[in-house]
């Protein structure tokens, strides 16, 4: 920092380039590809379809037919409501995991670590396969089922039903929730939960008034996380969700394939992103009625 | 007594754990279990040990044109999104400035962005400007899925690396330029590399984004994902998802591996404000581990 206080007009100069060269890639991506890509999505929300690129004059109409027609309503609120309980189911699975990690690893911390985050670099795609070869009519669970003779026939219960697309979205994101919740455990004082116990406070106590507010911005954040690539996503339902969970991400996603209705994709993309929106505000409001140490 | 209850709730916990972890990795394990299997179902009883399907993999065409696709998009998006992720975390804790805040900021949105909607609006983009669905494309669009990772993992880098190395440097006279390159980057290379090869596996793995983004030459989820139509080639695809896991693993296993212990080197060993030498020690120190 002190070099900075003598400092000749080359230098100044030099030290201009090197702040432009450092700020461009970072400037081209965020305000190209991100910024003016969503404002794209956002303009086009507002046009007619007549099958141009940005299609025609300025209209509300799109944004009329997604609060009007049931349908979308229907989609939507599926949407959410898979959505929340993964969220739910996620979370919930993964707070013992993570206050375990936190609390009593030890020595084993480094590699529990290791393992549950290894899932998250692996396909995607291939993770939502697996699930559908388990519950597939002729696939593993039937057959394991059978075989050890609990069932006699194999059964069409499992695969494409909403249960089977909040199982599989739960167990690809899992990974996505222990990280953000053993990081806000990690980081509440231990003298915080030693002062509890000394004035009296039981193991269940102090965990309720004091580790579990505490944890609470980690508890939110990985919500969001998973929440929101659940919420628009499209694979999940059309590998093992069937026409009964068609999701919000699924409409979306045939606007622009064989609807090709390109503004009025944009125009759910629009509706999405503020149900997203509400849900941050409303994460953020618990945050700091939690008092987050972020 | 407490420390005893305490104990046994953490045993129960250990045993949670331990559930836990079957169930993250028992569905994804049967795809490599079934890829042996000699039948063309994925079903119990196994019907005996196998490598036909592993042989179909060989002098596929499309196979090994979707595969080399993935290898070369991945790697030009995971240099792109190193450097941003470098550049920009770097403007973000040093630069002093707002725009490089804002930056730094938006780079880590998508977080907050449902994988279709990325998808979309560079659709619309690409064809705004005239690319149309291309490899260009879809490595614009990986750089875009990867950034936020490669911020978050080179910020903390960056972070990690005690002040005073850098104003040390700064301090003899060593230009914004000079103490980038010869200081702050050499410090963090195992992170930069630990950033490169995440920045990899995401794009190689990625299908939700790419789907919208790709021409006529899909990549290897694609190529995955047009397979699943015919149940004949389910025994193929397990191949293949056996053989991306086992490479997937390895990749994720080394990028952690590097990320500690680049952080091992400098960070329990704070740098003595007192002794400018510091940078030249925390340089050695890298090399030497």
């Amino acid at each position: 920092m002190s070099a900075l206080v003598a400092t000749s007009a080359p230098e100044v100069r030099s030290s201009q380039g090197f702040r432009f060269a450092m700020l461009l890639p970072g400037a081209l991506v965020t305000f190209l590809l991100i910024l003016f890509a969503l404002g794209l999505v956002l303009f086009l929300a507002f046009r007619n379809n007549d099958g141009s690129l940005l299609g025609a004059g300025f209209t509300v109409a799109n944004f009329v037919t997604v609060v009007s027609d049931p349908l979308y309503w229907t989609v939507t609120l599926r949407s959410l409501i898979i959505a929340a309980l993964v969220t739910l189911a996620t979370v919930v699975t993964a707070y013992p995991v993570a206050y375990y990690l936190a609390f009593h690893a030890g020595r084993r911390r480094g590699l529990l670590l290791f393992l549950v985050t290894l899932p998250f670099w692996t396909s995607y795609l291939l993770r939502v396969f697996a699930w559908k070869i388990v519950l597939a009519y002729n696939g593993v669970l039937n057959s394991a089922l059978i075989e050890s003779g609990i069932w006699s026939e194999p059964t069409l219960a499992f695969l494409n039903t909403p249960a089977a697309v909040v199982i599989t979205l739960a167990h690809a994101y899992a990974p996505f929730a222990i990280l953000p919740i053993y990081v806000a455990l990690d980081t509440i004082p231990k003298s915080l939960i030693e002062a509890a116990s000394d004035l009296g406070a039981r193991p269940f106590t102090s965990f309720r008034r004091v580790v579990l507010p505490n944890s609470m911005p980690g508890v939110l954040a990985a919500a969001l996380v998973v929440f929101v690539p659940t919420v628009g996503d499209y694979v999940t339902p059309a590998l093992v969700g069937g026409p009964a969970s068609t999701m919000i991400g699924t409409l979306i996603q045939a606007q622009f394939g064989k609807a090709n209705d390109w503004p009025f994709g944009a125009a759910l993309s629009v509706a999405v992103m503020l149900v997203i929106l509400a849900v941050v505000l409303v994460a953020r409001f618990a945050d700091r009625r939690f008092g987050s140490r972020t | 007594m407490s420390t005893a209850r305490a104990q046994g709730g953490g045993r129960w916990l250990g045993v949670y754990v331990v559930a836990y972890l079957v169930f993250l990795y028992l569905p994804v394990l049967l795809i490599p279990l079934f890829s042996f299997n000699n039948s063309i179902q994925a079903a119990f009883p196994l019907q005996g040990f196998t490598l036909q399907w592993y042989a179909t993999l060989f002098g596929n065409s499309a196979l090994t044109g979707a595969l080399l696709n993935s290898l070369v998009i991945g790697a030009i998006a995971a240099t792109g999104a190193t450097l941003c992720g470098i550049t920009v975390s770097y403007m973000d804790l040093y630069g002093r400035s707002p725009l490089a805040a804002t930056i730094s900021a938006i780079a880590r949105l998508p977080i907050l962005i449902p994988g279709v909607i990325v998808g979309i609006s560079l659709l619309i983009l690409i064809n705004l400007i005239g690319l149309g669905p291309s490899r260009i494309a879809i490595v614009l669009g990986h750089i875009l899925v990867a950034l936020p990772t490669t911020v978050v993992i080179m910020r903390s880098r960056f972070a990690a690396i005690p002040k005073t190395i850098r104003e040390a440097a700064l301090d003899l006279g060593a230009s914004d330029w000079t103490t980038f390159r010869r200081v702050m980057l050499p410090l963090s290379l195992p992170a930069i590399i630990s950033a490169f090869m995440l920045a990899f596996l995401i794009s190689f793995d990625e299908f939700i984004v790419v789907f919208f983004l790709a021409g006529t030459e899909p990549t290897l989820p694609l190529y995955i994902w047009s397979q699943l139509r015919f149940p004949k080639s389910l025994p193929t695809v397990m191949a293949l998802g056996t053989s991306i896991l086992a490479v997937s693993f390895i990749i994720a296993a080394a990028a952690e591996i590097l990320r500690h212990r680049g952080l091992s080197a400098t960070a329990p060993k704070p740098a003595d404000p007192s002794q400018p030498k510091q940078t030249k020690r925390g340089e050695l120190q890298w090399h030497s581990t």
